[in-house]
């Protein structure tokens, strides 16, 4: 026979061109649709609170408001102004970096360039830095308090024979080193990622030319990784300027009348500024918009610190293309 | 050749190469002391040495001498270094000083039973107790007023209505969502959804509270009418959305690490995508779908502003439509009051110790988990 | 012998009698390496003559990579490694314990298989190693980049784009980039790991005539699959099969005349 005949469990096509299904394959429909729909769920509540502070926080922003220092009773609209909380969190911020990306980048230049990989040690390391990212925000503002003022703040100030607390009390100081302890694993992560995606060529050809590991690291390595370390820095930055939980304890002021400029000093703070107008508001309808104000403002703070150091890794990126 | 030199020739790389590693091991230390400082604040009630009883009995301060140091380190609620820094005289200041003021504790006091009782016993800060003008035994957490009750059940309630309901609403939903990212959806919808979802962990905690606070507060109330706008079932859901991108990319590169292989083998049998998915994948996947649990349990656990913006009296109560407090929102809300190196104080640092170390234990587990199976996957390629 | 169908190999005719009389610069001497329990080099003893090119042929996984690497100790940093009996390079053991390795890689030179320029300039690219060494003056580097440029047959192609990015240069150009880079600092000694195996016909005709150039001023060891140009360019070539040194000699006996009879089979075609 020429002609090969089809085994009987197999449907008849019609004209043998088309593959039709036979029945609906309705548990995969029904399910396969609950997961989507579970998606554009969680999506669909993303846009609505963007959408939310966005419409209501627009209408009440103004140059005046991110440029006055407020008076005590910052729930009056018309004088009310967020420039200290703007100051405080960009400086304690700031002054995190300072600390948290050295101690960042050494560690993960330690992990991926000398830490021999089946050492005990280098197990330890790693899951402590996994442990420090699981750690809860209060948490790490007990350890602020404990650790930092009550431990170091105050012996500090015995040695320096202050008679009475300048170091052993909430301080932009504290905060910062306590926030550079909280996102120190993400900085961790994102280096040791960038470093880990160059490609081990280049080390031994430095390496045959002569050059010491050092070397190697700091004039190939290091130059290449740059970006990777900035968005580190950026996750850690977009990180700390939201988190209230470690500053409660540490630094934050309910108010101040003028803005810090020691790092002794206390600071206002945006996070902290929004939770005191929502829980202690004495009239929540003439409060709302100086609320999602301030919100919208924290929002753009943090977009826009992401959107500088974004273009800046951009930049990097491009110049190392380029040229040496 | 003249290449003898060996490793003394060149001391800054070996001294850049041991400050290196000294730099790494400051990860190590400081995840021991965040441990150690926090515990060392509440080690005297872990110790049982610190002592709210208003009413003691006196020790007059002639008999300074006749009790041992500990007793009277303990008498006089000192810590080690406070009391070794004083000398004698001092310390017999210090009695007068206590002995006037149990002197003065107004007499109808004095004959209260619950005067008498150190609250900060473990029996009292676990187990219910009646207490005078209630009319049965109860779990009361409430450091303010003459008698300081501290018992610690109802924070524990608090935290597990508000981390149960939060995981209840996350779980399903991340997890639905990583299986439909990772398995069902097209490549495109997939370049743009898992950006959007991971934006979501962007949005800090207070802004989420505020959404709480103001909107999902009374979309909920008029969803189910209940009585108190602002209690533990909205904090429940708005922990549970902000848990929800952390759950999801932890399950979702679950998924997506199980080799296409077996995807592949299976949709050439004729399966559909879904069947694949569940009935392939997740099964495979589960360890790190697990992780991502446990993973997402300890970030609720520890979450604060959230739970303290939207709901904050201290009740003991296993309804989900009350307020409810937990123990990251009551440490956050009452330390500013507390007298520092007082009971309350010390407290709130136990259960800081406490709290770390219940994440601490779920990070281990949810990192042992995922490693097991990252490797096992390696290790069948 | 008579039996052996030989391939055409055309050997030019100044090759026989090319081998140098001098001293050997290296001395291999009862040399093992083991990777973890299992041994990669087995007692090899072999003697490298000066500014001669030296071939190392056999098929995969016999060896000759691995060895190459000892000169350098490129292996050190490779964990679980072991070292048996010794390198002599101009009379110095390398593997002694006071031997600093940073020198032995600037006076060894290593181009790689795949070619690896620094994402710098051509310029900084060449500069890489003589920076290194403390040569930072601007006329210095000048004109040593331009010399190495030249010895590696690239500066004519190169010479107005200095600044630009090494990685737009083709395959070609980029490991004739990386011989240059090798060249700069004066090495005695040249490591080549298969050079051109990734390379088109074309190139790699190139890379093979400026090997030929290089030998008036460098001592060179080159790694190579390609039976014919081991024929082509080297003046001795030594054989490896699964970790051992089965025979080496000048490459025009080992190609016509071969000893042994796996050398024979293996120059013939019949496996590897």
């Amino acid at each position: 026979m020429n002609t090969i005949t089809p085994p009987q469990y197999l449907p008849e096509t019609p004209q043998g061109r088309h593959f039709r299904a036979e029945k609906f394959d309705f548990g995969s429909f029904f399910f396969g649709g609950l997961t989507g729909l579970a998606t554009l769920f969680i999506l669909g509540i993303l846009a609505v609170i963007l959408l939310n502070i966005l419409i209501n926080g627009w209408s009440a922003i103004s140059w005046h408001f991110v440029s006055t220092i407020p008076k005590k009773d910052f729930f009056d609209a018309r004088t009310t102004g967020v420039l200290p909380m703007i100051v405080g969190t960009t400086i304690r911020v700031f002054v995190m970096t300072i600390f948290v990306i050295p101690v960042g980048v050494i560690t993960a230049i330690y992990l991926t360039e000398y830490a021999p990989n089946t050492s005990l040690v280098t197990r330890v390391i790693r899951a402590a830095v996994n442990n420090l990212a699981g750690v809860p925000s209060i948490v790490f503002g007990l350890f602020g308090l404990g650790f930092f003022i009550n431990f170091i703040g105050k012996n500090l100030d015995a040695l320096l024979h202050n008679p009475s607390a300048v170091w052993g009390q909430p301080a932009l100081i504290w905060a910062a080193l306590t926030l550079a302890v909280m996102t120190l694993p993400v900085v961790i992560v994102a280096t040791e990622e960038s470093l880990k995606a160059i490609p081990p060529g280049l080390r031994e050809a430095s390496l045959a030319l002569g050059a010491t590991k050092l070397e190697t690291i700091l004039r190939i390595v290091l130059p290449q990784a740059l970006p990777g370390i900035m968005t580190g820095g950026i996750l850690a930055v977009s990180r700390a300027a939201g988190e209230v939980a470690p500053i409660l304890f540490t630094g934050v002021a309910y108010y101040m009348a003028s803005l810090p400029h020691h790092v002794t000093d206390q600071f206002m703070d945006l996070g902290y500024h929004v939770f005191v107008l929502s829980t202690q508001s004495p009239n929540i309808d003439q409060t709302r918009p100086i609320l999602y104000a301030t919100v919208l403002v924290l929002l753009m703070l943090t977009f826009a610190l992401n959107i500088v150091a974004i273009i800046i890794r951009a930049r990097m990126r491009k110049k190392l293309r380029a040229l040496g | 050749m003249g290449i003898h030199r060996g490793h003394r020739a060149r001391p800054l790389e070996w001294l850049a190469e041991k400050f290196i590693f000294l730099v790494s091991l400051s990860t190590i230390l400081m995840v021991f002391l965040i441990f150690l400082f926090v515990a060392r604040e509440a080690l005297p009630i872990f110790f049982g040495q610190a002592n709210t009883a208003l009413v003691q009995k006196v020790i007059p301060p002639e008999e300074v001498d006749k009790l041992s140091p500990a007793k009277l380190q303990e008498y006089l609620e000192l810590t080690p270094q406070q009391f070794a820094a004083m000398d004698k005289d001092s310390l017999k200041a210090l009695m007068e000083v206590k002995q006037e003021a149990l002197d003065e504790i107004p007499a109808n006091f004095r004959n209260d039973p619950d005067a008498r009782i150190n609250t900060t016993e473990w029996t009292y800060l676990l187990l219910p107790h009646q207490w005078s003008g209630y009319d049965k035994p109860e779990y009361i957490w409430q450091p303010v007023g003459q008698i300081q009750k501290y018992n610690i059940i109802p924070l524990l309630v608090g935290t597990l209505k508000v981390t149960l309901i939060g995981l209840l609403f996350a779980v399903p939903l991340a997890v639905g969502a990583a299986i439909y990212v990772s398995q069902l959806a097209r490549p495109r919808v997939r370049e743009i959804v898992k950006p959007a979802i991971e934006l979501l962990s962007g949005i800090p905690s207070v802004v989420v509270g505020v959404f709480a606070l103001l909107i999902m507060a009374t979309v909920l109330q008029t969803l189910f009418g209940y009585q108190t706008r602002l209690n533990a079932f909205v904090a429940g859901c708005a922990l549970g959305f902000a848990v929800i991108p952390v759950i999801f990319s932890i399950a979702e590169d679950a998924l997506t690490s199980v080799p296409r292989a077996y995807t592949q083998a299976a949709l050439a049998l004729g399966a559909s995508r879904w069947q694949t998915a569940w009935q392939i994948v997740l099964p495979a996947a589960l360890p790190g779908v697990f992780a991502a649990t446990v993973l997402g349990f300890g970030r609720a656990i520890g979450e604060t502003m959230i739970v303290l913006m939207v709901c904050s009296a201290s009740v003991m109560s296993w309804n989900i439509f009350d307020s409810a407090r937990s123990i990251t929102t009551t440490i956050a809300a009452e330390m500013a009051e507390a007298v520092s190196g007082g009971p309350h104080y010390r407290i709130l640092f136990m259960l800081g110790a406490l709290l770390f170390a219940a994440t601490f234990v779920s990070n281990m587990i949810g990192g042992l988990v995922i490693q097991r199976f990252k490797s096992k996957l390696e290790g069948k390629r | 012998m008579a039996d052996i169908i030989l391939p055409k190999i055309n050997l030019p005719e100044a090759k026989a009698g090319a081998v140098t009389t001098g001293a050997p610069l290296i001395e291999i001497e009862q040399l093992s390496l083991h990777y973890g329990a299992s041994k990669a080099l087995k007692n090899i003893s072999l003697n490298l003559g000066e500014k001669i090119v030296t071939a190392f042929i056999g098929p995969s996984g016999c060896g000759k990579s691995t060895l190459l690497r000892c000169f350098n100790r490129m292996n050190d940093l490779i964990d679980n490694v072991r070292i048996d009996g010794a390198i002599r390079i101009g009379g110095h053991d390398i593997y002694a314990r006071n031997v600093d390795v940073i020198e032995l890689r600037k006076r060894v030179g290593m181009v790689f298989q795949k070619s690896n320029p620094f994402p710098k300039s051509i310029y900084e690219n060449v500069a890489y190693g003589l920076r290194l060494h403390g040569v930072n003056h601007k006329a210095a580097l000048d004109e040593a980049v331009e010399k190495s440029l030249q010895q590696s047959a690239l500066w004519e192609e190169v010479k107005d784009r200095l600044h630009s990015s090494a990685l737009g240069l083709s395959g070609g150009q980029q490991q004739r980039l990386c011989i240059a880079r090798a060249i700069a600092i004066k090495p005695e000694i040249i490591l080549m790991d298969e050079p051109a195996s990734a390379l088109d016909p074309i190139a790699t005709s190139r890379i093979e005539d400026l090997i030929l150039d290089l030998k008036k001023d460098f001592t060179i060891v080159i790694v190579t699959h390609n039976m014919q140009q081991a024929a082509r360019i080297s003046d001795q070539t030594a054989f490896f099969y699964i970790g051992e040194l089965v025979e080496f000699g000048p490459t025009a006996k080992i190609f016509t005349n071969p000893a042994q009879k796996r050398t024979e089979d293996y120059v013939t075609g019949r496996f590897g």
